[in-house]
């Protein structure tokens, strides 16, 4: 085994250096001889029937090349619609995008056309004075509506606009009602905005000289983008690479392959010239897909003592016009809601519902935070009903430390069972209320109540599911060279994935992270690989990564061995050469992989076979669960309406940190986000579901003045499902804000039951809030 | 709307080149462009200094920041040729080709201060100006000073804490900046 020298220390971000010199590489950062600039023609409205295009003045603009519609991307295309991303037998089959809108357009923002031309100037100028002949027709905004029965269609040709129907439960909820001594009912209406990386989606993609095609996308999934990119434009998958530059963030946004992927693939080949494609702020808010609306319905009963015995209700989710990935989010977010607490009955009717908007697919949390919103709303009732505090009804429902790994009645969507890996949920409880000091709140608030200042406390938690599989690829190869490179589908985004790999590889080559050089979603170098999602990267990757290093040391060790006559246990691996241990005698990586990669006609040192490398797809049984525990104190301004976040402290458990500085930069990134689930981001539309934010001064996102110093302190109860422990992070930190600071503001405002069942909760929300509080009390 | 028609001079001389001279990074530098490019296109598709990004184009996210003339602006809502004969830098600038990093890059990777790393451009020209101008900034000022420009993956604190360290480090004699 070798030592830990890397893995758990702080090492220095490889990924910096280059980062901080304006050096990186991003999509837009890239150009092509004779490149060509789309720009698309979007639908105007939320539903109309496409009649006819009026392309003539856009093409007599110079400097336009083509400009193209579904029906001139035929001879190229095996399908004019995108493929269903998640294996479904329910969905029907219409239910994807179109490549570009064929005879209905089903939200504003569709992409209809593609003008290519010389600068993106003049494409966005032809594009801007296209005609569209349409007919409009009734678009459906509203989700509630929406799935009556005598809601108009979404679609057209669709029999209605529930896509999907399905139940999640288990034990007898009606029997846990009969026993119940409170029961309490909430309305929750949970909206998550967009995903909104600062960098958008874009592409260049260049056709070479056999019919062929490089694609640098800024994706999340470069081999899935690769499968679909083959089937769709019917390519030999050697004939397309897939390669993704740097990438400014994804948050889900980049995990699909989008229909301006496709045509801008598409465009290559049939116009034989490179196609170049950025998106633009506008475009994000348009057409890449959001999180937005969930409605949930829920009854829960309790004991007299505050301990829940069932829960009942129904959830609608707002899928958008189209159905591009699963109804992963609308399942993970009803098998999210129990948590990290025993619930003994359950029981809940889902359908996801479609509305004349753009798809919704997982943003950071993936269903997780309206999970965890839903259910922490609902002890925050309980315990005002029951009369106990709301810190004691969480201790009281906590799954036990000694029930761990404790194993849920509910599956995951692969399957497998949804069970607790390891982790102690009470003592994370304990330590955030020390972290926030609780037992100090009181004084902290009759202080400021003197100065005149409302100042209340939250506590939540959530559980995250991470490492999702089936599998992430990795291979570990020492070069000719000596140099080592990591090789893998994993795909980076900002969270430090590079330089985790090269500490994991680090520890079991004997070197620095620095001089392991990690090369990510590139299909030209690796063939398997699935992608950036699900906060799996560093346990699955990692795991791979772990054990293809380990593969690539036992060999190296055993050539080493045979070169210098030593005994393969005598030797260590220690700054890039094998050494017999406790002599000056050794032989560097260089000198091994030469000897591994043998010399024409000799034969390679007996047992080994060639090359110094190892590639392993390391496969999970199951999701491994990191539990987080969170606590804010608000100040509330009762006569604006304005919420000051005065102190915010999050425990989570990582099972084990590679990297605890990266760990605790993803815990801040991901409250950051929450912070703005809860206050701040709001995907408006008006009544003909037109979209009405549609820029960052519309749109808040967080910005530095309004969040507080967070106190992040990592949790380690190492998962035993993967070899180094690990649970993912990357998305964890967003799921218990809302509902901590709902629970915070009400407590600031002396308002209880959960009144607040709305994020993300604004001014005038408050102050109806207050309102209804001084009717109540007249 | 326009009309459609993008030559001659109904659309006020925006596709009309120019050549526009600047001076980027204490190197003086032409090229020709339309009317209507912006200074963060011209730097980066122009002058192929791509450093500097694109995060909405309509001046909220702060990621185009540069500097002219010592002050922070955003590279989208100002003409290149507005920039004419200016003074412009640029990340590029910050530390020397084939030296260290400067202090304040260095210790933005000391604080883990960047993820993706997609607005720590303007994130570190906007914060050049603040370091400069207010050397004794505590947190709630920096907060403030940085109100102009996102960040989705960091949470701003430990970007908060790599400027924290660079005005002290400014204090006690470094460059700081």
């Amino acid at each position: 085994m070798a030592e830990r020298r890397y893995i758990g220390q702080s090492t220095p971000r490889v990924e910096d250096d280059a980062l901080l010199r304006g050096k990186a590489r991003f999509v837009d950062d890239l150009t092509a001889p004779g490149v060509l600039h789309a720009a698309f023609l979007r639908s105007p409205v939320a539903h109309a029937r496409l009649l006819g295009l009026d392309l003539e003045e856009a093409r007599a603009i110079p400097g336009v090349v083509a400009i193209l519609t579904l029906a001139d991307l035929k001879d190229v295309l095996t399908e004019e619609r995108l493929p269903l991303q998640f294996i479904s037998k329910t969905l029907p089959p219409d239910i994807t995008p179109y490549v570009l809108a064929k005879d209905e357009m089903l939200y504003v923002g569709e992409p209809v056309a593609v003008v290519l031309a010389d600068s993106r100037a003049t494409a966005e100028d032809a594009a801007s004075i296209i005609g569209i002949d349409l007919e409009e027709m009734t678009p459906v905004g509203d989700l509630r509506a929406a799935v009556e029965p005598d809601a108009p269609p979404v679609c057209s040709t669709r029999a209605g606009n529930v896509c999907e129907a399905f139940e999640v439960g288990y034990a007898d909820v009606d029997a846990a009602f009969r026993e119940a001594a409170h029961s309490v009912r909430l309305s929750m209406n949970q909206h998550r905005g967009g995903a909104h990386p600062i960098e958008g989606r874009g592409i260049l993609a260049e056709p070479d000289a056999g019919g062929g095609l490089v694609v640098r996308s800024s994706t999340q999934l470069a081999h899935e983008a690769r499968a679909f990119l083959v089937a769709l434009l019917d390519l030999d998958e050697n004939r397309l690479r897939v390669v993704t530059p740097d990438v400014g963030g994804g948050f889900g946004a980049k995990f699909l392959l989008y229909p301006e992927e496709v045509v801008a693939s598409a465009a290559a080949l049939l116009l034989g010239r490179p196609v170049k494609w950025i998106e633009d702020r506008r475009e994000h808010f348009l057409a890449a897909i959001q999180e937005r609306d969930q409605l949930w319905e829920i009854e829960a009963a309790c004991d007299a003592e505050g301990r829940l015995l069932g829960v009942r209700g129904s959830m609608i989710h707002d899928a958008g016009a189209y159905v591009p990935q699963g109804i992963n989010l609308a399942y993970n977010a009803v098998t999210a809601y129990p948590g990290p607490y025993v619930l003994p009955a359950y029981h809940m009717d889902v359908r996801v519902g479609m509305t004349n908007k753009v798809p919704t697919i997982p943003v950071r949390g993936a269903g997780y935070p309206e999970g965890t919103f839903a259910m922490e709303r609902t002890l925050d009732a309980l315990a005002a009903r029951v009369g106990i505090d709301r810190v004691e009804i969480r201790r009281r429902n906590l799954v036990p430390a000694e029930s761990i790994p404790y194993a849920t009645p509910l599956k995951s969507r692969s399957g497998a069972g949804i069970t607790y890996d390891s982790g102690d949920f009470p003592a994370l409880l304990d330590q955030v209320l020390e972290a926030i000091d609780h037992a100090g709140f009181e004084a902290r608030r009759a202080e400021a109540a003197r100065a005149g200042r409302r100042l209340g406390i939250g506590v939540a938690c959530g559980i995250k599911g991470t490492g999702r599989g089936p599998y992430e690829s990795a291979i570990v190869r020492v070069g000719r060279s000596g140099k080592v490179t990591v090789f893998t589908g994993a795909m980076p985004m900002g969270q430090g994935l590079k330089t985790a790999m090269a500490q994991i590889c680090g520890d079991a080559l004997g070197l620095p992270p620095d001089r392991i050089e990690v090369i990510c979603g590139d299909t030209g170098t690796i063939p398997l690989g699935i992608g950036g999602f699900a906060s799996r990267q560093t346990v699955v990757a990692g795991s791979s990564v772990a054990r293809a290093s380990a593969a690539v040391r036992e060999k190296a060790i055993r050539i080493a061995a045979h070169l210098l006559e030593a005994d393969g246990g005598d030797i260590e691996l220690v700054d890039g050469e094998a050494r017999v241990k406790g002599t000056n005698v050794g032989i560097d990586l260089r000198a091994i992989a030469a000897s591994a990669h043998g010399s024409p006609g000799y034969a390679l040192p007996p047992g080994v076979d060639p090359g110094l490398e190892a590639s392993e797809n390391f496969m999970p049984k199951g999701l491994t669960y990191g539990m987080g525990a969170h606590a804010v104190e608000v100040a509330v301004d009762e006569e604006t309406g304005l919420v000051t976040l005065t102190r915010y402290a999050v425990v989570n458990d990582c099972g084990r940190a590679i990297n605890p500085r990266m760990v605790e930069a993803q815990i801040h990134g991901g409250v950051v986000h929450g912070i703005g689930n809860a206050l701040f981001e709001y995907m408006d539309y008006d009544d003909q579901a037109q979209p009405v934010t549609t820029t960052l001064a519309d749109y808040l996102m967080v910005t530095a003045p309004e969040v507080p110093r967070i106190d992040v302190r990592i949790a380690e109860y190492p998962s035993p499902l993967n070899p180094l422990g690990v649970k993912g992070v990357g998305e964890a930190g967003c799921l218990p804000v809302a509902p901590a600071i709902a629970s915070a503001v009400e407590d600031a405002l002396g308002v209880r039951e959960a009144a607040i069942q709305r994020v993300p909760l604004s001014p005038p929300d408050l102050i109806d809030l207050l309102r209804a509080r001084a009717a109540d009390a007249a | 709307m326009n009309d459609g028609t993008m030559t001659g001079d109904q659309d006020g001389g925006a596709a009309q080149r120019f050549d526009v001279t600047m001076t980027v990074n204490g190197i003086e530098r032409t090229a020709s462009c339309e009317g209507r490019r912006n200074l963060v296109d011209f730097l980066r598709h122009d002058l192929h200094l791509t450093g500097s990004h694109v995060g909405c184009e309509h001046g909220v996210c702060g990621a185009c920041t540069v500097l002219v003339d010592d002050h922070a602006v955003r590279g989208c809502l100002m003409l290149a040729v507005q920039a004419e004969g200016r003074r412009v830098e640029t990340i590029e600038g910050l530390s020397p080709e084939d030296g260290p990093l400067s202090d304040l890059p260095r210790l933005f990777a000391e604080q883990y201060a960047l993820q993706c790393g997609f607005c720590t451009p303007g994130i570190l020209m906007t914060l050049r100006e603040v370091i400069r101008d207010t050397p004794d900034a505590g947190e709630t000022e920096l907060r403030e000073a940085l109100s102009g420009n996102l960040c989705r993956c960091t949470g701003y604190q430990n970007i908060v804490d790599a400027a924290l360290a660079a005005l002290a480090l400014m204090r006690d004699g470094g460059e700081g900046a």
